[in-house]
């Protein structure tokens, strides 16, 4: 009891204080039962027309996708206006009489017209048509009030200026699948457009812009009264990336009718200046809905199209590999530069022959030589010497063996064999005949052409290498900056000068001096420095040698290329492979990387100087009128 | 484990109405999201998921003797402080606003606890207070603190609804059931009045286009007027019995957007009609006016107080959404309980229900 006096103490009169408040509760209901009488009962019957009546569309305004750019800002890849014709039921009076005259305007069968317009419920739009002509347009227009319901819209869509250049890493954009929609966040409906490969996926958020809305009000017989809410769209993000768009098509140019891949790229940063991929996608082909037969014609090609062989064909690396075995001899110091063996073109191991390339064999050879003219007898030894497992150590050291962490997705990691590995993997021990094959490039090592290419790049920077990366920034559609992507250095495995200076001068011999195998890559003015290999498919037994192209294609040789250039202080690094070439490394790849280095450099000049102009042409007269 | 004399007190009213209003919200909702060709929706799934766990805590509250309430008011408050800190430095982002914090994979508005937590501390505050002549303003100055601290942090999220709804509580609880001298209550009043060019001059762009649009809504079709002209159709367009179960064209069509959160009303309202808007309303009322009796027969101070600000927090929801659904207020974003779709919200609403519950099974403890 003396509790509730206690607690009733300051509250003064709280049953009435709750009472007023229940009234304030009271008086605002019934303030609320009024508006529901006068919205449903006075004017319901106004209201029930107006939400019959004028009905309310919400059309969605694609926005515009961020573009793709080289790193000079070059557009390569883009949008452009596409018209669609679509369809609501909801606001054709007649169905069929609209199909019919539709039918007749975009000469399409009827009983096509009429399923696709029957995908939707009828106050939503159907797409009958994508992408359709000018023509075409013009005639939907003229006839607009034979077919009510049918309207156009115009999309944004992705153009590709310079057709399938650099198909693979720019990636391809489709319809997003149900499963990606359930993934996706916000901004995402069905018939959305979304990345899937390259680029354009991983950067897809930067590049999706958001999409605008309007709500259109539309009378009865679907002609439009007035736009009652706008949002604008607002465009996605540009990527730049680090390609150079004229060495790139030089380089597409330089390519055409191989297949295999190509990568340049800046010593100094890692940035990426040419990437192919042969054979090309053609990106063209994703941008409407791809039918499964289309699809599955893709991915059973033995071509395999789809893969990007820059970082996923894994091969062999062929005589490639001998300057990475080098460079571990000399650290390990194994070999001098005057350690020096016989080469007659065999050498005797076990009870086997393995054989050098050049039958009569290429005297006594050291190493500038062994490198230049690619002795194979000379690597035999020095493999031995070295054994497998220090060659292992080496070659991981410039990133072998493992992904170079570029940003695209699916990159293998190749294969660097050591004792361990072929214990795990065959439950036997190494046998030290597979080194020999191994220190040649002809063994159980794979490599992807990007990661070769970064291992030369780690030689001619003294062991150090940068990751590659394909993207230098983000740009807003305003021209803001809104992210800079740093270059990562990597590698930690420091060679001596003199180790550096001994294979960059063989790496120049290979390309400048005579009977060096790479002599079509030669520059003008610029030392190239660089090693060709040729890995061969099928162990052939000398006797039996087939001219490589005589071969059927399976069976011919990969050619190899691995170049930088200028020797001394490399800005660019040049990696050829060409698939199943059927000629030498020598003869096949040293000349494409020749003709990229020529445009390079040219473009370098150009770039500086300002383009060439021709005196005597700009000096000529007027032409006269006829 | 419960006492059976707890059993016998039982409010099966209360909890009849509660189990009323959850089922029509959940019916309701389920038509709002239905969409053509997709079934039932995961928002519908939500829903459900979140009514059982706020069961599930209305059972457990139902063993906790508001006592513990009443010890722990404070820790819960500082509690729910914490976590609206921690929206800000590390929340997610929705709609352009900074409003939830991510628990595993679910994401909570913890400025739906703050409902709760700050009848909890004002009502332990002013259960020991005693003050016979009434309140000065000066003494006022703690109770001020504890509601300006969260509502500052709210309305930097930033989120006007539950900021204003905060302010309602408040001021309905201190000013209307403590005894405040009339002096600081006119003082106060004129401040109020005052300080509206002030508030005028730091409210965001489009928190003021709200407030204008809400005046002549024709006259800024293309913004948020666009919201109340259709919210008007629906709801006028249902007449005397309504379209029908989802037959709704107005939502199901999607031409009134957020139709599911803040607007549910209008869905009752298009497919119910009249008859369906009143019922729904009396529903509330009776919720309202039974809870008032609850608390007007408790014995403490602090289960009066707890009792009362929770019957207030379901009032001004419920007066404020449907006001601004018919187009009698602006458009804010204050949700309506048992019919809203919101996990937090939801969780909020049948923990207070809980405790009203709570209160009167113990009203002889």
């Amino acid at each position: 009891m003396n509790m509730q006096l206690y607690s009733r103490e300051g509250f003064d009169r709280l049953p009435v204080r709750l009472f007023i408040f229940s009234s304030v509760v009271l008086f605002g209901a019934l303030i609320i039962f009024v508006r529901l009488w006068y919205l449903q009962i006075l004017n319901g019957g106004e209201y029930r027309q107006k939400s019959e009546n004028n009905s309310i569309r919400i059309r969605y305004i694609q926005a515009g996708r961020g573009m793709i750019m080289d790193r000079f800002g070059k557009v390569i890849v883009e949008n452009r206006p596409a018209f669609d014709v679509l369809f609501m039921r909801k606001d054709a009076p007649d169905f069929r009489e609209t199909v019919r005259n539709l039918s007749s305007i975009i000469n399409s069968d009827p009983r096509e017209i009429e399923s696709a317009a029957l995908k939707e419920p009828p106050f939503l739009p159907a797409r009958i048509r994508k992408d359709i002509d000018r023509d075409m347009l013009a005639r939907l227009l003229t006839n607009k009030l034979d077919i009510p319901g049918v309207s156009v819209s115009i999309e944004p869509r992705r153009n590709y200026p310079y057709g399938n250049l650099a198909s693979h890493f720019l990636g391809y954009i489709g319809e997003i699948t149900e499963k990606q929609l359930e993934k996706a966040g916000e901004g995402y409906r069905m018939g959305s457009q979304i990345g899937k490969s390259g680029i354009e996926s991983i950067y897809e958020t930067y590049l999706k812009g958001i999409d605008g809305k309007q709500f259109v009000e539309v009378t009865a017989s679907g002609k439009e009264v007035s736009i009652l809410k706008e949002v604008a769209s607002y465009p996605g993000n540009n990527i730049i990336t680090t390609i150079d768009l004229d060495l790139q098509r030089a380089a597409e140019e330089a390519f055409t009718g191989k297949e295999g891949a190509i990568v340049a790229l800046d010593p100094r940063n890692g940035e990426i200046l040419v990437m192919i991929s042969s054979p090309h996608i053609d990106l063209d082909m994703f941008a409407g809905p791809l039918n499964s037969q289309e699809w599955n014609k893709l991915t059973n090609d033995p071509l395999k199209p789809l893969q990007n062989r820059a970082i996923q064909g894994q091969y062999p690396p062929g005589s490639t590999y001998k300057t990475l075995v080098a460079a571990a001899a000399l650290e390990e110091k194994v070999i001098t530069k005057d350690t020096s063996f016989h080469c007659n073109g065999a050498y005797r191991f076990g009870n086997r022959s393995y054989r050098c390339w050049k039958k009569e064999g290429h005297g006594s050879v050291s190493l500038h030589k062994a490198l230049v003219e690619s002795c194979d007898v000379y690597f035999y030894q020095v493999g031995l010497k070295l054994g497998i497992d220090r060659i292992a150590k080496y070659v991981r050291e410039f990133g072998l063996g493992r992904p170079t962490g570029i940003e695209l997705i699916g990159e293998k990691a190749g294969l660097v064999p050591d004792k361990a590995w072929r214990k795990k993997r065959f439950g036997e021990p190494w046998v030290d005949g597979e080194t020999l094959s191994c220190a040649i490039g002809q063994g159980f090592d794979l490599v992807t052409p990007l990661q070769l290419l970064t291992a030369y790049v780690a030689i001619a920077n003294g062991g150090a290498f940068y990751k590659p990366h394909l993207v230098k920034s983000v740009v807003g559609p305003n021209g803001d900056i809104l992210k800079t992507f740093k270059n990562e250095k990597k590698g930690n495995l420091i060679l001596s000068p003199e180790t550096v200076t001994l294979l960059k001068d063989a790496l120049k011999g290979v390309v400048n001096e005579p009977g060096g195998t790479a002599r079509l890559a030669r520059h003008e003015e610029v030392i190239v420095a660089g090693k060709t290999g040729t890995t061969q498919v099928i162990m052939m037994r000398a006797d039996k040698r087939v001219k490589g192209q005589d071969l059927p294609y399976k069976f011919r040789d990969h050619a190899w290329f691995a170049s930088f250039a200028p020797a001394d202080n490399p800005v660019i690094a040049v990696v050829v492979f060409i698939e199943h070439s059927g000629f030498s490394g020598g003869h096949a790849a040293a000349p494409v990387a020749g003709q990229i280095f020529k445009k390079f450099f040219d473009l370098e000049k150009e770039r500086r100087e300002g383009p060439n102009v021709d005196m005597k042409v700009a000096s000529l007269p007027p032409r006269d009128k006829e | 484990m419960i006492d059976r004399r707890l059993i016998l007190n039982f409010d099966w009213t209360l909890f009849g109405i509660i189990l009323v209003l959850t089922t029509l919200g959940v019916i309701n909702l389920y038509s709002a999201t239905y969409m053509v060709d997709a079934g039932i929706t995961p928002i519908f799934m939500k829903q459900v998921y979140y009514i059982l766990i706020g069961m599930t805590i209305l059972a457990i509250t139902l063993n906790i003797d508001f006592k513990t309430f009443e010890r722990f008011a404070y820790w819960i408050y500082v509690f729910s402080i914490l976590l609206l800190v921690m929206v800000l430095v590390s929340g997610k982002t929705g709609g352009g606003a900074k409003r939830w914090i991510g628990i595993g994979g679910f994401t909570y508005q913890p400025s739906e606890l703050v409902k709760l937590s700050l009848i909890l501390a004002l009502s332990r505050y002013f259960h020991y207070r005693t003050n016979v002549g009434g309140y000065y303003l000066r003494e006022l100055f703690v109770p001020f603190i504890i509601m300006a601290v969260p509502v500052l942090l709210i309305m930097k999220q930033p989120d006007l609804g539950t900021a204003l709804i905060l302010l309602a509580i408040f001021t309905t609880m201190v000013f209307v059931f403590i005894k405040v001298r009339l002096v600081s209550l006119v003082i106060v009043g004129v401040m109020g009045i005052t300080g509206m060019p002030v508030l005028w001059h730091f409210m965001k762009d489009y928190q003021k286009m709200r407030l204008l649009t809400f005046m002549s809504p024709e006259h800024d079709p293309l913004g948020s007027g666009y919201h109340i002209i259709q919210s008007k159709i629906a709801v006028g367009s249902g007449k005397i019995f309504g379209k029908g179960f989802m037959s709704g064209t107005q939502s199901q069509l999607e031409f009134l957007p957020e139709h599911h959160t803040d607007f549910i009303f209008s869905v009752i309202a298009e497919e119910w009609g009249f008859l369906g808007s009143l019922t729904v309303v009396i529903g509330f009322l009776i919720l309202i006016l039974w809870g008032m009796g609850i608390a007007r027969e408790c014995r403490g101070r602090f289960e009066t107080l707890l009792a009362a600000g929770i019957v207030v927090m379901f009032s001004w929801h419920f007066l404020i959404n449907i006001g601004m659904v018919v187009g009698l207020l602006p458009v804010v974003g204050v949700p309506l309980p048992f019919f809203s779709y919101g996990g937090s919200f939801m969780i909020t609403t049948l923990t207070g229900a809980g405790l009203l519950l709570n209160i009167r099974m113990r009203r002889f403890m």
